[in-house]
């Protein structure tokens, strides 16, 4: 027993600050939050009235023109244009790019780049690029658009009411695909060498190959980047605030978020906020206890 | 796998055709396509590069709907000096900010990733995953409580509450970086070794450990770096123009109802410029922080 602790007490010791730190910066300002979101804390005046549930089923059934529905399904449109962008995106890159090319390295580090930028940079082009502006007064894509005759790809952007998320996803794209090939592109790298021997030694095709034994081997990573992007783009902030402001076109709950606490809604702001974090967890927890199940049977 | 064993114990196929003839001619032209699509791609990528570029180099009277693709009539440096004027300031006070983030961040994460990768304490696993959790919280979800923790605490507002909060909110991926790297690159004898002769833990770590962590450092200083550098969320909700990093005066310049785009591109290069330096000199580590991110060790 005083061995262990002479052995481990150290170590203890060595973590227990993050551990507290995490505590409560983590566990104990969610828990705040939540209990924020079921006050009438509605001005900046302290209030702790609890109301229980009301500030959610507020959102959902009395917000005023359904304005936090809006901002889920401007999320989804967003997130479903988002990932699918970028898984495509990026599998295709890495198919180009895994069995080795000349420049190879360039590449990669071109197709990646974007990573390294901030939103708030990139949302300054991509602002200018999708200028909506049509016909004589066409700008940024649309001119481009326009001098190859291709008019009837104009478009409004993300000033379209009913699909301007579509827009809003493509700088996201543009940002992230890279990250998703540079995924795809280790999985790639991981197959055995063996596997695709024996493939050729049973004749498979060049398609059969990649149908067969490459593919169904990405699956995990193919996971993971569904994930790890699915979850950035349900807490996409910088881009929109950057691309359109904060508006009610594009807005969707990280940005409403920020919009509810500019008028010292703190309960609703609260409310929101947690709704978020469970959207989250939803996607996150499972794929967290998933890896460390597998880890601890490696 | 039943089809393949029925062609192995097949007759050897005297029959079979040799590799087919058209397999060069699809070779030439799988490449082609090949080649020509990753170039596609690359000016795809590239382009909106480009406009930042040749834009920021226009002046104002440079700048209308005609022509708004092509290089500048004249290379003027107006609109770099205009961001400059803008930005200069929280230019220096992001470095202020995201380099004791990065020094601080990768200690702290060093520290618990050398203990969890040697640590197989009951729960050791749920402890870990709870704080892995705190990497991928949307972080609305603590902002509200944390301006009033941060200033109850004393911290003073702008850079050292944002130099807190970084460290704070990177100790997760830190310490995911760190323990992956102790646990896969560090051989287990190395500590071993030194129990045996009776160094301490701590003794283990500063002696034997450190001196080999040079590999996760870079790639944790790197990440934190450009995270805290990159970052636009914590710093709207803890600092202002006046006191806040770049990424606040950025948006205070270029989101104007009518934005001089001239002025926000060069300072949307000059905002990249030093995470762009970072990707560039050091990408391979810079992707260990990416690969670090989504888990797997």
């Amino acid at each position: 027993m005083l061995t262990r602790v002479r052995r481990w007490g150290p170590g203890l010791l060595l973590i227990s600050p993050s551990l507290l730190l995490l505590g409560v910066f983590v566990y104990g300002l969610i828990g705040w939050t939540i209990k924020v979101s079921m006050s009438d804390r509605h001005t900046a005046a302290e209030s702790d009235g609890f109301v229980g549930l009301s500030n959610y089923v507020d959102l959902f059934a009395n917000d005023i023109n359904g304005r936090f529905l809006h901002s889920l399904r401007n999320l989804l449109i967003f997130t479903v244009v988002f990932l699918l962008g970028t898984m495509l995106l990026g599998l295709l890159w890495a198919f180009l790019l895994e069995r080795g090319v000349r420049a190879e390295g360039l590449f990669r580090t071109v197709y990646l780049f974007p990573m390294a930028v901030s939103f708030v940079a990139s949302g300054v082009v991509w602002r200018w690029l999708m200028n909506s502006g049509q016909g004589d007064d066409a700008g940024g894509l649309n001119a481009v658009f326009g001098q190859l005759h291709l008019d009837f790809l104009q478009n409004p952007w993300w000033t379209d009411p009913e699909w301007g998320m579509v827009a809003m996803a493509v700088p996201a794209i543009w940002q992230l695909s890279g990250y998703v090939m540079a995924l795809f592109l280790a999985g790639f790298r991981g197959i055995p060498a063996e596997l695709r021997e024996a493939a050729a030694v049973d004749g498979a095709s060049t398609f059969q190959l990649y149908r067969r034994v490459l593919f169904p081997q990405l699956t995990p990573v193919a996971l993971s980047a569904l994930i790890i992007v699915g979850h950035m783009s349900m807490k996409m902030f910088d881009l929109i605030m950057s691309v359109s402001g904060a508006q009610w076109l594009t807005e969707v709950p990280a940005v409403y978020v920020w919009q509810t606490l500019l008028t010292s809604d703190y309960a609703k702001a609260s409310a929101i906020s947690v709704i978020l974090l469970l959207l989250v967890a939803l996607v996150i927890v499972p794929y967290l206890v998933q890896t460390m199940r597998t880890e601890r049977r490696s | 796998m039943t089809t393949t064993t029925t062609q192995r114990t097949s007759p050897p196929a005297v029959t079979a055709p040799p590799p087919p003839r058209r397999r060069p001619a699809a070779g030439v032209i799988g490449r082609t396509l090949r080649y020509g699509l990753l170039l596609l791609f690359l000016l795809i990528v590239l382009m909106p590069a480009y406009v930042l570029v040749v834009t920021s180099f226009k002046s104002g009277s440079d700048i209308g709907v005609n022509g708004q693709w092509n290089l500048p009539e004249q290379w003027s440096t107006e609109s770099w000096a205009k961001a400059w004027a803008a930005l200069g300031p929280s230019f220096v006070r992001t470095f202020q900010l995201a380099i004791p983030v990065a020094v601080i961040s990768s200690l702290l994460g060093a520290a618990n990733g050398f203990v969890l990768s040697r640590w197989r304490f009951p729960g050791a696993d749920i402890v870990f995953t709870l704080i892995l959790f705190g990497m991928f919280i949307p972080y609305q979800a603590v902002m509200i409580p944390l301006r009033d923790v941060v200033s109850t605490l004393g911290i003073a507002p702008g850079i050292p509450t944002l130099i807190f909060v970084h460290c704070v909110y990177g100790i997760p991926i830190c310490t995911l970086i760190f323990r992956n790297y102790y646990a896969t690159t560090v051989p287990v004898e190395m500590v071993e070794a030194a129990w045996v002769d009776g160094a301490g833990l701590i003794r283990t770590f500063r002696s034997i450990i450190l001196p080999v962590s040079i590999p996760g450092f870079v790639v944790a200083v790197i990440w934190q770096f450009t995270s805290a550098w990159n970052d636009y969320l914590f710093a709207i909700f803890l600092s202002n123009t006046r006191n806040g990093p770049i990424t606040i005066a950025l948006n205070a310049l270029a989101g104007a109802q009518s934005p001089d785009y001239a002025a926000s591109m060069a300072g949307a290069l000059i905002t990249s410029l030093p995470t762009l330096v970072v990707y560039v000199l050091l990408g391979r580590w810079f992707i260990g922080g990416l690969m670090a991110g989504s888990v797997k060790s």
